[in-house]
């Protein structure tokens, strides 16, 4: 990484004003590759590489890219399931990229995940009930079995679940129930935020919406805040607030949802709204499809400075040069880019601009 | 008018299993010309895989009952022995899969493979069929394919392992291309080079090509007929624009607003289809659909509706009990944001009377 980049971030990304749950800056996870008799560190696959954003209280931050961009990985690190090779994430203003034991544990309990497999993400071996029970277990709030009961019970009416299948096993339900127990099991603790990594990519059509529409429901109810990271670029732009685009490691773009969804500014946030089909044959028959070359770089070794470059239709030598700073284009979303997608580029590669 | 390339009559499969008979097809008619497009579209069991992989003769098995027709530039496919089968696969009708890396021997050079597939149906030198690999790998977009033709699978992304699939599924220049989910596992910028591929290269080559997805963007972006399944049958077909702007089955407008939308505002809410897609064991009987359908009658869990025309429309077919004025006044209040749970109780007494 040059130094340009680690010093080059906005203070407080999009939204600014509102209340600040997470504060997360310059993060980076670099995963070492070893070779050889002695295991020597030879590379590094640097999944995370120096991103910084702000999470605001209740909002539903979407993180979106393609395979290896590293939503994963930054989802991994926001909830210490994994530890950052360098940066700062703070929670409620306090400092928890390198907490341990008890506080780490307390911590855990204001956050909670849905995963992206409801199959194998459940215990085969246990019932529904214990499922959902287990993290009052974990974190010793045990009352009397009856109580924890009751509570698991109202947890399944809560999510839809028919409170009477509590003692029942996970292969006894269908896929969209079984995500139903992730987020009871998710909801459990009452946690300030939950991360949701691709909670509904698993799932038929006629599911994914059910799962959809609870989320947002119990978002709404409950005012936890949602971290929801997807490729489906028509999915994040019904469920989320504010979003942040990455590409190899990388936030390219950060903006509001109508910012986004209207005038995309990164080249690459536009070919991926672009190469979204839409369900619409007069619309598609319509648009001009912005193909990008080739894949994506490996992330073991990302092209220098702006690292889309290699795929970019509007690269120039600057670009080759000089990594882009994150910083504010017209319109107000947050892009790193030296030439930003104009209106008229928008509208003509992504039809559905218009509507946004 | 020519008769067209591929017609399916009445095809049913059903396979016996331990719990039972399941009805995988039951009973789907269509037919697709040379250079068209058909999509099938359908969840997860309805059915639609299993039609296109008995057209190309791969459910044949001792527990698996066939019947209908199927007949192919002339010629019937369901009756054809192993051998003939074999003759026009991968020849004649060549197939992509959801999952390339399951698709190329994990064993063999992709070149070789490619090789391999031109030999079993040309007669030609080793050195021509690689050649014509090679020539495919670029076709398809595959950067150096001579060097790349050397690569193993393993060492292609996924990406390219799926244009080398289509490189190989039509080194024969096929006349009908069938691909199941071809995009799923793909990310979108990479679907969106793959969708442009086929298109092209059917262009080029006239090819008819039947697209298997669960995905109504991709169907739309390149289907010119739809035949919507459901339960082993197929309750709605039409031409793509009808299926979209149109719709006559409830199941079909159950689909088009249970997907976030970017064409349109961004809604509150999704209208998701209540419970789950039905066991091919215990199909419901009467319309298979009913347990889920907001509009549902009495009459609709014992009468079986039949695949008809709509007035005024050949080519739009609906099987629904419902008629025809009383479908399309229930279109347009869903159209203008009426739940279907508020949809107007008189308009489907006065339809179902």
């Amino acid at each position: 990484m040059t130094e340009a980049a680690t010093s080059a971030h906005p203070a407080s990304p999009a939204g600014g004003g509102g209340d600040v749950l997470m504060e997360v800056r310059d993060l980076v996870k670099h995963f070492p590759i070893r070779q050889g008799l002695f295991q020597r560190q030879v590379g590094a696959v640097r999944a995370v590489d120096g991103i910084s954003f702000d999470v605001l209280r209740g909002e539903t931050l979407g993180l979106v890219g393609e395979s290896g961009c590293g939503k994963s990985t930054t989802a991994r690190l926001l909830l210490r399931l994994m530890d950052p090779t360098s940066g700062s994430v703070k929670f409620e203003g306090e400092e928890i990229a390198h907490i341990k034991g008890e506080r780490l544990k307390t911590l855990r309990r204001g956050m909670q995940m849905i995963f992206q497999d409801p199959y194998s993400s459940l215990n085969p071996r246990k019932t529904v009930g214990t499922i959902i029970s287990e993290p009052f277990v974990i974190h010793g709030l045990a009352k009397g079995e009856g109580e924890r009961k009751r509570t698991v019970q109202d947890l399944m009416d809560r999510v839809g679940l028919n409170p009477e299948h509590y003692n029942r096993y996970p292969h006894e339900f269908s896929g969209g129930q079984r995500q139903r127990i992730g987020v009871a099991r998710a909801l459990a603790l009452k946690p300030k935020v939950i991360v949701a990594d691709e909670p509904v990519s698993a799932l038929d059509v006629s599911i994914q919406a059910q799962i959809l529409n609870l989320l947002r429901e119990l978002q709404r109810e409950l005012g936890i805040t949602l971290i929801f990271i997807a490729h489906d670029l028509s999915v994040v732009r019904h469920m989320c607030d504010r979003i942040a685009v990455m590409y190899l490691g990388r936030v390219v773009e950060l903006a509001t949802n109508e910012q986004l969804y209207s005038h995309p500014r990164m080249p690459y946030t536009g070919a991926l709204m672009s190469a979204v089909p839409v369900p619409q044959p007069r619309l598609a028959a319509s648009k001009k499809r912005q193909i990008l070359a080739g894949d994506v770089p490996s992330p073991a070794n990302p092209p220098p400075a702006c690292r889309f470059h290699t795929r970019c239709w509007k690269a120039q030598e600057i670009c080759r040069q000089e990594d882009p700073a994150l910083v504010e284009k017209e319109g107000g979303n947050i892009a790193a880019c030296h030439f930003p997608l104009t209106d008229a580029e928008v509208l003509e590669r992504v039809p559905t601009a218009r509507n946004a | 008018m020519a008769a067209p390339l591929l017609e399916v009559t009445d095809l049913r499969v059903h396979f016996e299993t331990e719990d039972g008979l399941v009805k995988a097809v039951d009973g789907i008619s269509y037919s697709v010309d040379r250079g068209q497009t058909l999509g099938i579209v359908g969840e997860s069991g309805s059915g639609k895989s299993v039609s296109s992989l008995t057209v190309m003769g791969l459910t044949r098995a001792r527990n698996a009952h066939i019947s209908g027709s199927v007949k192919f530039d002339g010629r019937d496919l369901l009756g054809a022995s192993d051998e003939d089968l074999r003759e026009v696969r991968g020849n004649d009708i060549a197939m992509i899969f959801q999952d390339p890396l399951s698709s190329l021997h994990p064993f063999y050079k992709v070149g070789k493979q490619i090789v391999e597939a031109i030999q079993s149906h040309r007669d030609v030198s080793k050195a021509q069929a690689y050649d014509r690999a090679v020539e495919m790998l670029g076709l398809v977009g595959i950067p150096e394919p001579r060097r790349r033709a050397d690569s193993y699978p393993h060492e292609f992304s996924g990406g390219m392992r799926q244009r080398a699939m289509i490189a190989m599924a039509l080194a024969n220049d096929p006349k009908l291309l069938i691909a199941d989910e071809p995009t799923t596992a793909l990310d979108v910028t990479v679907q969106a080079q793959i969708l442009e591929l086929i298109e092209r290269l059917q262009s080029e080559f006239d090819t008819a090509v039947v697209v298997i997805t669960h995905d109504l963007g991709v169907v739309a972006e390149m289907a010119d007929d739809i035949a919507v399944m459901y339960g082993g049958r197929i309750v709605e077909q039409g031409r793509a624009d009808t299926i979209f702007n149109a719709p006559e089955h409830p199941y079909t407008w159950g689909l088009l607003s249970s997907i976030p939308r970017m064409d349109a505002p961004r809604g509150e809410e999704l209208v998701p289809i209540p419970g789950r897609p039905p066991s091919l064991i215990h199909l419901p009987g009467g319309c298979s659909f009913h347990p889920r359908c907001p509009y549902v009658r009495d009459a609709h869990r014992r009468v079986e509706p039949v695949l008809d025309p709509v007035g005024g429309d050949p080519s739009h077919k609906v099987a629904c009990l419902l008629d025809s004025a009383t479908r399309r006044k229930l279109w347009q209040e869903l159209q203008a944001g009426i739940r279907p749970e508020d949809a107007r109780q008189d308009v489907i007494e006065e339809g179902a009377a």
